[in-house]
C-alpha cells in the first residue's frame, strides 16, 4: 500500500488509501513499519491522514495499535487525522477512540503535534 | 430447533442493583407523564413499548443454554450447553414442568470447566433425584474430576457421590461428530486458559454454534479460516462477545475472550444468518448492553458484507432456528 509519505517541518504525515480489512492490512502494515522507527522522543513525529480511508477492519485496527504501542515505548508522538464518518464509526464501536488521538483535520492533527505550517 | 438462554453473564453471576432498578423506574415514569395511562392495558401496552433495558433486564445467571430439538413432552431428553448458575433456573422450569416422578435424561455439552460454567450443578436438583440420568461431555480430561471437586465438604456440603441420578461422563474428540438421538454434535477446539471447546450442533439441515470463552488472534489467519469453516452457513452463532475489540487485543489480551467486531466478521465472512452475542462482562449494566447492540448492528451494516440479524443473549430469551 502506498502510503504518500510527506514531511511537514518535523513531522512525517502519511496517507493511505482504500479498505484496510482482512485483504489490505498485511500491506498497510509492512507500509507502516518502515516509519515507526524514526517516530521517538525528539524525533519526527507521525500523522496518519485517513481522509482517503473508506473502511477499516478488526485486523487493520489491529496494525494501528501494534504500531501505536511501539511508537509509545520509544517515547513518540503518533496521531490520526481526518477519519471519515464511517470509519470514525468504527473506531468509536470497538473503542479504538480511546487509544488514540484523533483530529478531525490534517492541520488540526499537525498543530497539536507541533508542526503547523 | 430452539435455543433457550438461561445464563447469558459471562465470569461471574451479577444481580440489578436497588439504584439501577431505581433509575429504570424513575425513567419509566418520567416517560408516563401527560400518557393518560388509566387503565391496566393502557399501562401494559406502554410497559412493553419501552426499550428493553427499561422494561426488562438482560439477566445475571452465568453460562446456561438449553436446546430444544424434537418434542420434550414425548421425547424426555433435553440438551444443555453449560451449567453455570443458569441451569438452577432451568432446573426448577423442568421440574415445574414434568415433576419428579418422571424420569429425564440430561445431556450436558461442557464448553470448559472454568467456575463460571460448572457452578450451577450443585444446584442442579434433577441431580438430586433418583431415576434422572445426566450425560455430561466434554473435550477436557478432568470432565469428571472438575465436577466432583467442586463438591467437597470445604467447598460445598452435598457430596457427588450422594448424588441420587445415574450421572454419567462421556469423553468427545474434538472435530468428531457425535450423536445425541438426531442432533450431530461436532466440537472445536478453541484458545482460553486450559483449552475450550465450541459446539456446532446440527439437526434437518439447521445450525446451532456455541462458542463461548473463545479468544481470536487476529494475526492468525489460519485460525480465522478454521472458524469461518466452523460457523459455515449456521442458523445461529452464539458467540462470547465479553469486551470492546480495543480491550480484547489489548488490556484484557491473552484474558481468553472476544469482542462483538470479531463476532460480526466471522459470521459474515461464514454466511450465518443470526449473531447472539452473548458472556456479557458482569460490570456492564443494561444499557451498557444494549448500547453494545445497536453499535454491533451499526458495524454490520459498515461492513458492506452480507445482512446479518443481530441479537443480544438474555435470561430467559428463546430464538427459533
Amino acid at each position: 500500500m502506498e502510503l504518500q509519505p510527506t514531511q511537514e517541518g518535523s513531522t512525517v504525515v502519511l496517507k493511505p488509501s482504500g479498505r484496510i480489512d482482512h485483504t489490505h492490512a498485511d500491506a498497510f502494515k509492512l507500509a507502516l513499519d518502515p516509519h515507526l522507527a524514526d517516530c521517538r522522543k525528539d524525533g519526527a513525529s507521525l500523522v496518519i491522514d485517513f481522509s482517503n480511508v473508506s473502511y477499516i477492519s478488526s485486523i487493520g485496527l489491529r496494525a494501528l495499535m501494534v504500531a501505536i504501542k511501539q511508537v509509545k515505548a520509544q517515547g513518540g508522538r503518533m496521531v490520526l487525522a481526518a477519519l471519515q464518518p464511517l470509519v470514525l464509526e468504527v473506531f468509536t464501536i470497538s473503542r479504538f477512540d480511546m487509544l488514540f488521538e484523533i483530529f478531525p483535520d490534517r492541520a488540526a492533527a499537525l498543530a497539536a503535534v507541533g508542526s503547523a505550517s | 430447533m430452539k435455543a433457550r438462554i438461561w445464563g447469558a453473564r459471562g465470569s461471574l453471576p451479577v444481580a440489578l442493583t436497588h439504584k439501577q432498578i431505581r433509575t429504570k423506574l424513575l425513567a419509566a415514569l418520567e416517560g408516563a407523564i401527560g400518557r393518560d395511562l388509566d387503565t391496566a392495558e393502557k399501562i401494559a401496552g406502554y410497559v412493553d413499548d419501552l426499550p428493553f433495558e427499561l422494561r426488562g433486564t438482560y439477566g445475571g445467571n452465568s453460562s446456561c443454554v438449553e436446546v430444544e430439538a424434537w418434542d420434550t413432552d414425548a421425547i424426555h431428553e433435553h440438551i444443555i450447553l453449560d451449567l453455570g448458575s443458569g441451569v438452577r433456573a432451568l432446573a426448577g422450569a423442568k421440574l415445574a414442568r414434568y415433576g419428579p416422578g418422571k424420569p429425564q435424561t440430561y445431556h450436558v455439552l461442557m464448553s470448559h470447566l472454568h467456575w463460571d460454567h460448572i457452578m450451577g450443578f450443585p444446584f442442579f436438583t434433577p441431580a438430586y433425584i433418583p431415576g434422572n440420568r445426566i450425560i455430561i461431555y466434554g473435550c477436557h480430561e478432568e470432565l469428571e474430576t472438575a465436577f466432583r471437586r467442586q463438591q467437597e465438604p470445604i467447598s460445598f456440603p452435598v457430596a457427588f457421590h450422594q448424588l441420587g441420578a445415574n450421572i454419567e461422563f462421556v469423553q468427545i474428540e474434538p472435530g468428531v461428530p457425535t450423536q445425541i438421538r438426531d442432533v450431530t454434535v461436532t466440537a472445536k477446539l478453541q484458545l482460553h486458559a486450559g483449552d475450550s471447546y465450541g459446539y456446532r450442533l446440527e439437526k434437518n439441515g439447521k445450525a446451532l454454534i456455541y462458542s463461548t470463552d473463545s479468544e481470536h488472534k487476529l494475526d492468525n489467519a489460519a485460525e480465522r479460516v478454521a472458524f469461518v469453516d466452523f460457523f459455515r452457513d449456521a442458523d445461529l452463532v452464539i458467540f462470547d462477545a465479553m469486551y470492546s475489540l480495543a480491550d480484547s487485543i489489548s488490556v484484557k489480551a491473552d484474558w481468553g475472550h472476544s469482542s462483538n467486531v470479531v463476532g460480526v466478521e466471522l459470521c459474515q465472512l461464514a454466511g450465518v444468518r443470526q449473531l447472539c452475542l452473548f458472556h456479557h462482562e458482569p460490570i456492564y449494566d443494561d444499557a451498557q448492553i444494549s448500547r453494545v447492540l445497536a453499535e454491533t448492528r451499526r458495524y454490520a451494516e459498515i461492513t458492506g458484507e452480507a445482512p446479518l440479524d443481530i441479537v443480544s443473549a438474555y435470561d430467559g430469551m428463546e430464538i427459533t432456528l
